[in-house]
Formats: structure tokens, sequence, C-alpha cells
């Protein structure tokens, strides 16, 4: 036995110097263990009447556990006891490496291919697999569309009036100075690529961008709410610094300029939807979005 | 009656000689050997919540309005998935305690097959001959990784749609292939009706399937080649010293059993977890959280993190874009799992060492290995923290930017500290022959021949023949056995 912790012939623990630690605190490992079997039978027994009650998650997870937890503890009181001789050392043995059954092996393996004929039929086995492997990749296809115009276009057409969540068309004088709302197409109200939200902001602050100087009636202002990051609904709108933030990793968009990223991770600018009031003085789209909205991909350009 | 039995089996089976060196088996007495165990135990607890959740569980993204006790959602629309979670947890009796101890063992084996890796890596337990199995071991942690998102996602409530959400973004940011990639295996455009019962069949049958089949080849391979084992007196690479399987092992690993299961029952029980009915059935217009807190569970934090501390750039060139997301989403995890995987095989190209290795380095044996793997340990604990950037912002009272820019830095100089303080520290503790916890326990001192005493080395591996031996010494101020 060497100089490590172990166990002594009647089974207690002894510390490194091989003495016996001092853990018979008056009761022996046999009173021990069965106060313990004693407890987790009766939190068992209480864990069925708890279930027939009616259940209740915390008794039933605490009774559970002090259960399960009785018979473990008392399991490893028992294990110290259990062995009479401690620790033991055995050898290990080889592991492999013996030249006369790798020999033997190779040998039967390679004669399969020793002779010409033999190698031609097998080359014809690998191309049957081959082709028969490539055939079955097919079925991959079924898993989903093809991406197609779906990830360039959205719901928005010339002329589509903005609606809110229930429904209602938006005027151009709905929102409030610094009010923000978000919108669909009318008839398209649960095209999720679609999603704007719309801010008014007083319109001399506005800096348009070259051709845009029409797609803000009245300070009303639509980008699109899905992050070019990740693609994270951008919900908040601090109107104090007119910035949109995305809540899911902090990317800042400045409302005034274009929607251009100021902070985070999105590279590239919330695109802007075209804004014109139709007679009845509704918002509406003038076109669809001029970019792909959402996460960039490498088609996006 | 047990003799009857054997030879039943015997008979039939000739069961009896594999069982005969099955019980005689030995291993290690060395605590952190336990944590492979844990983590084993936590799969069984696993295996065990989670078919009796799927007899509740409906994997649909159908739309259903909810009718049921849990009063502030009456009335909302919402899947069906997300509508059956809501029955576990307040109808199906026991089924929310269920539901918790599924969620929290989830938690705790990530985090035991995370210690369960150090302790490989730091010991070099995965030197020759046990190559395969460390990469039998990282294919169980990916696997792992993978299922829990995926187990998360199919509740299908407004944080794990936020999740689901940014998964497609990576997958759609892939050069090439990825809008492929995304389309083929979500089934089309994100949000659509068809991830949930694709989740659903990943999550309760393929990983599941392969994750314990892995398990099943990482336990026989380790039966095979035997445990490693730390240096100590009579330790060699040829022989194994610790307590044999029967009886008193198999009683204490049966026993560890019981008492993880006991404290995930507890938490299960007592601690609550993922409240889904908070946060409302996933709705693509509504993000997570309307302020902090949209953090996924803990073991995908460092990714997050990643793509939270990301700086805002990304490639365009000749008409295509390589996204953003691509660098922190899929890029870092290649990397990441490339390394760990070619790790043996890399160390050895570097030191040269080709032996069989059945002794187990401590940390300080290895101070470059030990320094860079706890770099790379402090990278990703960066990576982790920087996942909660909004909730440290709004707990300091910062700018979620100043906050950012302060982990943009640390990535880069954490690591680097964290290299060349612990390679001195492991140098000096080689010198030293100090326990880093232990303190000091004094010295051991023999008798000479000649009269003189001089110091014995606590850590020689094998005593010279003949010579006093420490343990010896003691032996003869043993009290005798009280009965």
């Amino acid at each position: 036995m060497g100089g490590r912790p172990g166990s002594h012939a009647d089974g207690r623990a002894l510390d490194r110097n091989q003495r016996l630690m001092p853990d018979e605190r008056g009761m022996p490992a046999e009173g021990r263990i069965g106060v313990l079997l004693i407890i987790s039978t009766v939190a068992a027994l209480g864990l069925a009447l708890v279930y027939i009650g009616g259940g209740q998650p915390q008794a039933e997870g605490a009774l559970l556990g002090i259960s399960l937890g009785g018979i473990g503890v008392a399991l490893i009181l028992w294990a110290r006891g259990l062995s009479t001789e401690g620790t033991v050392t055995a050898e290990r043995g080889p592991l492999g490496g013996d030249p006369d059954d790798e020999e033997v092996v190779e040998e039967r393996i390679e004669e399969v291919t020793d002779e010409p004929g033999r190698r031609s039929v097998l080359k014809l086995f690998w191309a049957a697999g081959g082709a028969l492997a490539l055939s079955a990749v097919f079925p991959i296809r079924s898993l989903g569309p093809a991406p197609g115009q779906s990830l360039l276009e959205t719901a928005w057409r010339p002329g589509a009036r903005l609606v809110d969540d229930n429904g209602r068309p938006v005027r151009v004088d709905t929102l409030p100075v610094g009010g923000t709302l978000t919108a669909f197409p009318q008839d398209a109200e649960h095209a999720a690529d679609s999603q704007v939200v719309l801010v008014r902001v007083q319109e001399h602050l506005l800096q348009a961008r070259p051709g845009r100087d029409n797609w803000t009636p009245q300070g009303n202002v639509a980008y699109s709410k899905i992050c070019p990051h990740v693609g994270c609904p951008v919900g908040l709108y601090q109107a104090d610094t007119h910035e949109l933030l995305c809540p899911c990793h902090q990317s800042t968009f400045d409302v005034l300029d274009g929607a251009r990223p100021r902070f985070g991770p999105a590279t590239r600018s919330l695109p802007q939807l075209p804004l014109s009031v139709d007679r009845e003085g509704f918002l509406v789209a003038q076109a669809d979005f001029d970019e792909p909205v959402g996460p960039a991909f490498w088609n996006r350009g | 009656m047990t003799r009857r039995l054997l030879r039943w089996v015997d008979e039939r089976l000739g069961a009896s000689h594999f069982s005969r060196k099955a019980i005689d088996k030995i291993f290690p007495d060395h605590w952190s050997f336990m944590v492979g165990e844990i983590a084993m135990y936590c799969l069984v607890i696993l295996i065990v919540t989670g078919v009796y959740l799927t007899f509740f569980f409906v994997p649909a993204s159908e739309e259903v309005v909810y009718h049921g006790p849990y009063k502030a959602l009456e009335g909302t629309r919402m899947s069906a998935a997300y509508a059956s979670t809501l029955d576990i947890s307040f109808e199906v009796r026991s089924g929310l305690v269920m539901r918790q101890m599924h969620h929290w063992s989830a938690l705790i084996f990530m985090a035991a097959l995370v210690v369960h890796m150090c302790r490989v890596f730091f010991t070099g337990a995965f030197r020759r001959p046990r190559e395969i199995n460390w990469v039998v071991g990282v294919t169980l942690f990916i696997l792992s990784m993978m299922n829990g998102f995926f187990g998360y996602s199919l509740v299908d409530d407004l944080l794990s749609g936020t999740g689901v959400r940014v998964g497609y973004s990576i997958a759609l940011s892939i050069p090439i292939a990825g809008e492929w990639l995304a389309f083929l295996f979500f089934g089309g455009e994100f949000p659509n009706t068809e991830f949930i019962t694709r989740f659903y069949v990943l999550h309760v049958l393929l990983l599941p399937a392969l994750i314990v089949g892995l398990l099943g080849a990482h336990l026989a391979i380790l039966w095979r080649q035997k445990h490693t084992q730390f240096k100590g007196p009579g330790r060699t690479e040829d022989n194994i010293e610790g307590s044999r399987l029967w009886p008193s092992y198999a009683a204490k690993s049966v026993g560890l059993f019981f008492i993880v299961t006991a404290v995930v029952a507890a938490l299960g029980g007592l601690a609550q977890i993922n409240p889904v009915w908070l946060y409302g059935p996933y709705d693509p217009t509504q993000a997570s959280a309307a302020t902090a807190g949209s953090q996924p569970d803990w073991y995908v934090g460092w990714l997050d993190g990643a793509l939270r501390i990301m700086p805002g750039w990304e490639i365009r060139a000749w008409g295509h874009t390589i996204a953003n997301p691509f660098f922190p989403g899929a890029l870092l995890p290649g990397v990441t799992f490339g390394v760990l995987y070619a790790w043996p095989f890399l160390e050895r190209r570097f030191t040269k060492d080709r032996e069989a290795h059945n002794l187990l380095d401590r940390p300080r044996d290895a101070p470059v290995r030990t320094a860079l793997g706890m770099a790379t340990l402090s990278f990703y604990t960066i990576l982790f923290i920087a996942g909660g950037n909004d909730v440290l912002a709004s707990l300091f009272k910062v700018a979620p930017e100043a906050i950012t820019n302060l982990f943009r830095i640390l990535i880069f100089v954490a690591p680097a500290v964290t290299f060349f303080v612990t390679r001195s520290a492991c140098r000096s503790l080689a010198r030293d022959k100090v326990h880093p916890f232990g303190g000091s326990v004094g010295s051991r001192v023999r008798r000479t021949p000649s009269g003189g005493y001089e110091e014995i080395d606590e850590h020689d591996p094998a005593p010279e023949v003949g010579a006093i031996r420490a343990d010896l010494v003691t032996e003869a101020y043993r009290p005798p056995p009280q009965s």
C-alpha cells in the first residue's frame, strides 16, 4: 500500500498518514446509513402523497431531492465500509503491439485485391456505391424552397397603405412628433419581412440622402424594423438622441441620417421605405425598399 | 440463488469470464475523475425527464388561442408548441418539476463537460494512446451544445424565437452556400412554420442517438485503455492503482448518481428556470426584451458575446458580401472546435513527444500547455461576460458603448496577461513543489544509517530499492484498530 489515503481494515477512512480519520461521532456507520434510508423512505412516501393531493412543484422537488440524496449519501457511507483491501495496484498489460496479428490481418484484407480481375470488380463496386451516394443526396433538396427572390423583396407595393398591428391605416398625422409605431403593408399584416418602424421627427432635422427628399411626408420616416446584423426587431426609439437601438446586440442607428449605424456590429443602414400620402391623408409606400432587408448574405451585393 | 442466476446467464451468454475481470477492474481514486461521471449521470436524467416531456409537448407551429389557468395569457394567439409548454408547466401534474429538472440538468451537463474537458486537457490525458477518445469527446461536446440549443428553441417563446432568428441569420451569412443552407435547414425564410418540427426530430431522436452511441464508444475505449493516473510513489506507466469496481467503486459511483439527481431534483423544484410564461409567445415584430436581458443559455453565451463585440465590419467585393455575423458566429466556432480536435496532434508536433502516457502531468509540469489553456479559457470567459454587456451597462449605469469597447480591448489583453502569469506561476510552482491550495504540509524526514536526518522528496515517484519508505516509518505509529 502506498502513502495515500485509503481504507482501514474495518472500513473506516484513513488520512494521508494512514491514521484513522476522526469520523466516528458516536454513531456507527450502520446507524447513520439506517437513519438516512429511513429519511429517504419517508420523503419518497411524502412525494407520493403530494402527487395524490394535487401536486406542488416546490414540495415535489424538495422531497424528491431528499429521497434521492438520502440513498446517495447512504451508498457512499456504505461504500467506505465495503472494501477491506483499500488501494490496490495491478499491471496494465499491453495495448496491442503483436506484429503477428497485424501481419495476418493485413494479408487477409489484401488477398481480396491481389488479383487484377478482383481489383477491377472492386472498382466497379466503388463506382456503384459512389453513384448511389450521389443520388441519395438529392432528397435534401426537398427540405426547403429555393432562396430565389424571397430575400430580395418584401410585400410592399406602390400605393400600399401603412397599417398598425391592429390593421388600422396610419394617417400622416397619426403620430405626434417624437412618436413611433410598427407598421405593415395593408393586406399583408403578417409579412414579417415587411415590418417597418415608423418615426415622426421635426422635418427640418432630417438630412435626406440624395434622391430621398420626398420620402418623408411631414417628418414621417419609415425604416425596415429588421436589424441588418442578425435580424432582431429594432424596436427601441430614443427620441432625445433620435436613435433606434437593437436590443439584441446593441447596434444603434441614426434616424435623422438615413438610419446610418452609429455603434455596434451592424454594418449597414436600415433600408428606408419611400413614403407619400394618398388623397385621403393616409401614409402609403411609393414602392418596395430599394435594397434587401434584414441580415446580409453572399448574394446581397 | 445468485449462483443459480449466474449459471443460467453464463450457460446462455458465457458472461462469467468477462464479469470476473470486470468486477476486479481498477479505478483511480482522484476526485477529478468524478466530473465526467457527473456529466454522464446528467445525461441519464436528461433522457428520463425528456421522455416524460415528449408525452405532453406538441412540436407544431400551428396557431392556437390559449385558454388555461395562466390568466395573463388568456386569449393570446400562440403556437401549439408554446401552448403545450404552458400546459406542461401549469396543468400536467409534476410537469413543471420535470421540465425544470430537464433544463437544470442540461446546464449542469454542459458545465460538467467543460470541466471534464479541462481536466483532460490540463493533465495531458489526451496524449497517446488516448487521442481517439479526445476526438470522440470533442464531438460529444459539440453535439451536446447543439442539442441544448435545439431543446430550448422548441418552446417557441419570445426569448428562444429570438435565438432561432440569430441562428438562421448566422447560417445565412456563410459565404457562397449560406442562402441554400439556411433555407434547407430551416425550411425557408425565417420566420416559418417548419423549424419546430425539424428541431424536435433533431432534439429527441437524431442527436440523442448520436450522443448515446458516441458515449458508448467513449466508455468502451476508456475501458480498453484503462484510466490514466497521477504520478506518485509506486505508480508507473505500466501499472494502475485505485479501488476495484466491485464493491466499493460501484457503490460510490451509484451514490454519486443519486446525489447528482438529488441536486437536480431540488433545483428543479425550488429554483425557477426559464419561466417561459413571462416571456410570451414568439412574435417576429417584438424583441425578447424591451430593455436589457436577452441572453441565451450559458453555454451559448460566448457566441452571443462574440456577436456583440464584433466591430461593424464585413467584406464586400465583386458583388458579393461576407456578412459580419459570419466571423463571430460561424468562423469562430469553426476555429474553436477545429483547434480542439487537432490539439493532441498539434502538441505532439511541437513537443516531439510521441511516447504513450499513462501517468498524468500536473498542470505545472507543462507550463506552456497550461498557460495556453488558461489564456484560451480567459478568451471565452471574456466573450461570455460580453454576452451580458446590456445587463452590465444597466447594472453599472454606463453606456453599452463603453462596456462594449472595454470588452473589445480585454479580449486581447486578458488572454495575453493570463498566458504570462500562468506560465510563470507554473514554473515557480514546479520549483517549489508546493501544492497551490494545499499550503505547506511540512516535510518528512528519515533517519539515515549514520544517525543523521534527511528530508524525503514527497514527489519522488519511485523510492529506490532498500530505502526506508516514509509510509513504512509512520506505519509503526498507527494506533491499533478499534473493534
